[in-house]
């Protein structure tokens, strides 16, 4: 209990501080490092309290796939130049004072929410889908997901395709200009329009054209 | 020394969901770290989700967390072409100068 105590403060600690880090850093590139490390240091907790199976997914979804994204599209844009700039602006706004009171407001309401919580805590018992302890946490999730949720399941698939379609569509350019191999055009050429016979007459050439 | 219940979890997931939303509303550099932002915000809700379904004895929780996953990678995918479409478009993406529709 003592050591999950003490692992619990590390992570939570480097999660809000790589959390801060992400957004007040004043290098892009550093942000999303510090990004990968809140995930990483998130999922290590998952993994500690018994949800491995979405912390190991977390792992691959989010530091192999996402952040590589953030990180591609980062280095891939010019945005070195305005890299000495950290939340301000030409012209004086009053955004940074609202901000900051409505984020409070809105911690404050949070930490009201779990207090409350904290003090009713069997606000209602859920009976659904026990976790089975003889099984694993990937069993167990997988007994779940392809049965009762398979709806949903193929649904998610979905929304993954028409965000691959969408991604393709938004980026993909026509350049004009630019010469390409035309399959269909090697394919359906013919002896009659490449290659002319032409007689030749001795002592008169050839005018060629076209 | 307390023992880590319920109530530490839903704490960390209140304050990395306060930073993404100061994150969004401080921001002035680019839009990708908005982005980020919005990766903060659906972070926590995924630790909620994760710690009331392993303290609660329900599986639920961690399905949809698996749903939430899936959402948030495919709307990263969309908003990172989006970005790099407008960036082709009108060389920035500072957020200052993003102010076509006048707003």
């Amino acid at each position: 209990m003592i050591a999950h105590t003490i692992f619990f403060y590390i992570f939570s600690i480097i999660a809000v501080v790589s959390a801060i880090m992400v957004t007040v850093s004043k290098n892009t590139v550093h942000s999303v490092f510090f990004l990968i490390l809140d995930f990483i240091s998130i999922s290590c907790l998952f993994i500690m309290i018994g949800a491995e199976f979405l912390g190991m997914i977390m792992l691959i979804v989010y530091v192999g796939a996402v952040a590589v994204l953030f990180l591609f599209v980062v280095m891939m844009l010019n945005v070195a130049q305005q890299k000495n700039e950290w939340f301000t602006s030409q012209e004086s706004s009053g955004h940074i004072p609202v901000g900051l009171i409505i984020s409070a407001i809105i911690f404050f309401e949070l930490i009201i929410v779990v207090g409350g919580w904290k003090y009713k805590p069997d606000l209602f018992n859920t009976n659904n889908f026990n976790i089975n302890s003889e099984v694993s946490n990937t069993h167990s999730l997988g007994q779940v997901l392809y049965t009762d949720y398979i709806h949903i399941f193929q649904l998610s698939g979905m929304i993954l395709l028409v965000a691959m379609i969408g991604a393709i569509v938004l980026t993909f350019r026509q350049r004009s200009g630019v010469k390409k191999q035309s399959y269909i055009k090697q394919i359906s050429r013919e002896r009659s329009e490449g290659v002319k016979v032409i007689d030749v007459e001795s002592n008169k050439g050839v005018k060629i054209d076209g | 020394m307390v023992s880590i219940g319920l109530g530490h979890y839903l704490t960390l997931g209140a304050v990395i969901f306060t930073i993404g939303i100061i994150g969004i509303f401080l921001n002035r550099k680019n839009i990708i770290v908005i982005l980020m932002s919005i990766e903060l915000i659906l972070l926590a809700v995924n630790i909620n989700l994760v710690s009331f379904s392993i303290f609660l004895d329900d599986l639920t929780g961690q399905v949809f967390t698996l749903f939430i996953l899936t959402v948030a990678a495919a709307e990263a995918a969309i908003g990172l072409a989006i970005i790099v479409v407008y960036y082709r478009n009108s060389g920035t993406i500072r957020v200052e100068e993003i102010d076509k529709l006048k707003g």
